[in-house]
């Protein structure tokens, strides 16, 4: 068997084998993200579950002091940020699924991720307004 | 589109790229299949995903309110505290659970493991009754808090 059909078999072109990447070098970076941020937000969200629990019918006072604490801020800055990442991500896919047409898709990508980032910057920032 | 009487006419209803019908086979779509355990708790895993979509502006508006004062604050918890804002919450909590197990059921199917039919419904019972339990169980430590 020639390694011309091996090629063709492989939907490769003689390039790509050549450079030995893949067709946009990183075909499996966003499937990992999901994955790994999902990992992170295991035990992020049973962290945050206590602590929603324990704050039921908090004062202003017992929030603020609650926001404060080095470690709650710290683990909640990280919860937002990867909660972020990984709505995103999801939010990507079901766009990808659902939109039709070019236009809209990538309109509808853009938006998400400029609401998600905007969201993500704003949450934080009050985290560290309160805790700093 | 005509009218169908064989469920399987409805794989057959195509789309040319420029918009027009033609009658072709195509891939079985949900018109087809009857809804089963596998398939309801996976569109349900990306309706939760969605839900939280939604569900984590609650918790943006919380923090923000937090940071602005004890006005903005009050507004947050008093919206949370009513019948509207307790029962977003409540399915906030099951969705959260839903997700997160059904999360580690995909993480295991990522890999590699659990694949087999048998494996498969009885993860899928166990994410179902998990999420009841846990969601009850939250809502009563909140409770009692409260």
């Amino acid at each position: 068997m020639n390694s011309e059909h091996d090629a063709a078999l492989r939907l490769q072109t003689p390039l790509g084998r050549v450079r030995g990447l893949g067709s946009a070098r990183g075909g499996t970076h966003h499937w990992w993200g999901q994955r790994l941020t999902s990992l992170a937000l295991l035990p992020l969200t049973i962290w945050f579950a206590l602590s929603a629990v324990g704050l039921a019918g908090a004062s202003h006072a017992q929030a603020l002091a609650f926001i404060a604490a080095p470690l709650n801020a710290v683990l909640m800055i990280a919860t937002l940020l990867l909660s972020f990442h990984h709505t995103n991500a999801g939010l990507q896919v079901v766009i990808e699924d659902y939109v039709r047409g070019p236009g809209m898709r990538v309109a509808a990508l853009l938006a998400v991720k400029a609401v998600c980032g905007l969201l993500a910057i704003a949450s934080v920032f009050a985290v560290l307004r309160i805790a700093v | 589109m005509s009218l169908t009487h064989d469920p399987r006419d409805a794989a057959f209803h195509g789309r040319r790229t420029d918009g027009s019908t033609v009658r072709r086979p195509l891939s079985p779509h949900l018109q087809v299949y009857k809804p089963q355990l596998t398939s309801a708790l996976s569109i349900f895993n990306r309706i939760t995903g969605c839900a939280w979509a939604g569900g984590i502006l609650l918790l943006v508006w919380w923090l923000v309110a937090a940071a602005a004062g004890p006005g903005a604050f009050g507004a947050v918890q008093w919206f949370l505290g009513s019948f509207v804002g307790l029962l977003i919450l409540f399915g906030m909590t099951a969705a959260a659970w839903y997700h997160t197990l059904g999360g580690v059921r995909h993480l295991f199917w990522d890999a590699g493991y659990g694949f087999d039919l048998p494996t498969t419904y009885t993860s899928g019972y166990a994410v179902l009754i998990g999420t009841g339990v846990l969601t009850v169980l939250t809502w009563i430590v909140a409770l009692v808090v409260w």
